[in-house]
């Protein structure tokens, strides 16, 4: 059981209301929740770093749970989601593996089992590093309108010894979504893919 | 609305611990910046009442969206700044226009007084480029543990024919300030300066 020392915790909400063509009827919403935490495994080498896994569970329901409320508190209203990490360069690439699960596994908790794969990105940088989150539907990946992604960073983060952690939630389409595809009327919603 | 807004964004951030030492009570901002056309891109206009009206409007939604994202009461707000970025296609002067004229007194009504100038910094760029939003406590500008900054930045904005505007509210100063100076216990707030 390693602690989990937070030092930072941003939110930012975009509301979309167009992108040059008409204005939508309902805005789009998307959400980024980021942490920035001390990297326990910093500067060494250290084979069992699975267990953090654990510790981070409460830290990603809670995150989860903010997306949700900062999109207006209901968990139906959600239609996209994402998650990622930017790992300060005393770090691993594999340690920012570590949010996986429990950044995955809260969404899902959060939005009452969504089905589809959480989409992720990852990697090493310095502060001010941004990280495009990639997005998809909560239920079904290969909803066309859904794929989206979110720029995310923080000024003064990560710093060499921390990791930021990174979940996104959005409210649906990209704001003028028209190249076809599967829609989101048309899912089944069982296998997470369709 | 006379400001043709295509996204508005909110930032809040809180500084939990730094150098590992607890921030207690943890240090809270919050920016809330609009997307608008701007509507003189491209051309010289002499007459720039539009976009000054514009900033009134944009002085009370974006306050207003600042402390609804911190959730505590306008008068609770202890330090303020504003910032502009201009799309390529339109000048410097168009920034002030919405800044400087008229802005201000929304800003104060919302968060019920304000004496001190808001702090304010502008640029011309490019989608993604960092705004620094200066801060200083509303009611006096000396107090040193409030001269702060908070950058924010939209990837996608501001296009060549926009205007990127951000309000920056807090609910406290630096984390762990330390240089002396007036504190905010000494001030008076009479003439906006101690």
């Amino acid at each position: 059981m390693l602690e989990v020392e937070l030092r930072k915790r941003v939110i930012v909400v975009e509301e979309i209301f167009h992108e040059g063509g008409p204005m939508a009827t309902k805005p789009l919403r998307r959400a980024a929740a980021l942490v920035v935490i001390r990297n326990p495994f910093a500067g060494k080498y250290v084979d069992a770093i699975a267990g953090f896994m654990e510790d981070l569970n409460p830290l990603g329901l809670e995150m989860a749970n903010t997306l949700v409320a900062a999109l207006g508190g209901d968990p139906k209203a959600i239609e996209g989601y994402g998650k990622g990490a930017i790992v300060g360069q005393a770090g691993e690439l594999e340690h920012g593996a570590l949010w996986h699960v429990p950044g995955g596994y809260a969404m899902r908790e959060v939005l009452g089992g969504a089905k589809a794969i959480v989409a992720s990105t990852k990697k090493v940088g310095g502060p001010g590093t941004r990280l495009d989150v990639p997005i998809t539907h909560v239920n079904a990946s290969y909803v066309r309108s859904h794929f989206d992604a979110m720029e995310v960073g923080v000024a003064d983060a990560p710093r060499a010894d921390e990791v930021l952690l990174a979940l996104v939630m959005t409210t649906g389409a990209r704001v003028h979504a028209r190249v076809g595809g599967l829609k989101a009327s048309e899912i089944k919603g069982e296998d997470g893919l369709r | 609305m006379r400001a043709r807004i295509r996204k508005i964004i909110t930032f809040v951030e809180e500084t939990h611990t730094e150098m590992g030492r607890p921030v207690k009570p943890v240090t809270r901002r919050a920016a809330a910046a609009a997307v608008i056309e701007n509507p003189f891109a491209g051309k010289y206009v002499e007459d720039l009442t539009e976009l000054t009206e514009i900033g009134e409007e944009l002085g009370s939604l974006l306050t207003e969206r600042a402390v609804g994202a911190l959730g505590i009461p306008g008068p609770a707000a202890e330090s303020y700044g504003k910032a502009a970025a201009v799309g390529e296609n339109g000048e410097l002067e168009h920034a002030a226009a919405i800044l400087h004229p008229k802005l201000g007194t929304p800003v104060r009504k919302v968060l019920g007084k304000g004496a001190a100038l808001i702090p304010s910094s502008k640029k011309r760029g490019g989608p993604g480029v960092s705004l620094d939003i200066p801060l200083g406590h509303k009611d006096a500008a000396f107090v040193r543990s409030h001269f702060d900054g908070m950058e924010i930045r939209v990837n996608d904005a501001p296009r060549a024919n926009e205007i990127l505007v951000a309000i920056a509210v807090t609910d406290s100063g630096r984390p762990l300030p330390r240089v002396g100076g007036l504190t905010k216990e000494q001030i008076k707030g009479e003439d906006g300066l101690r």
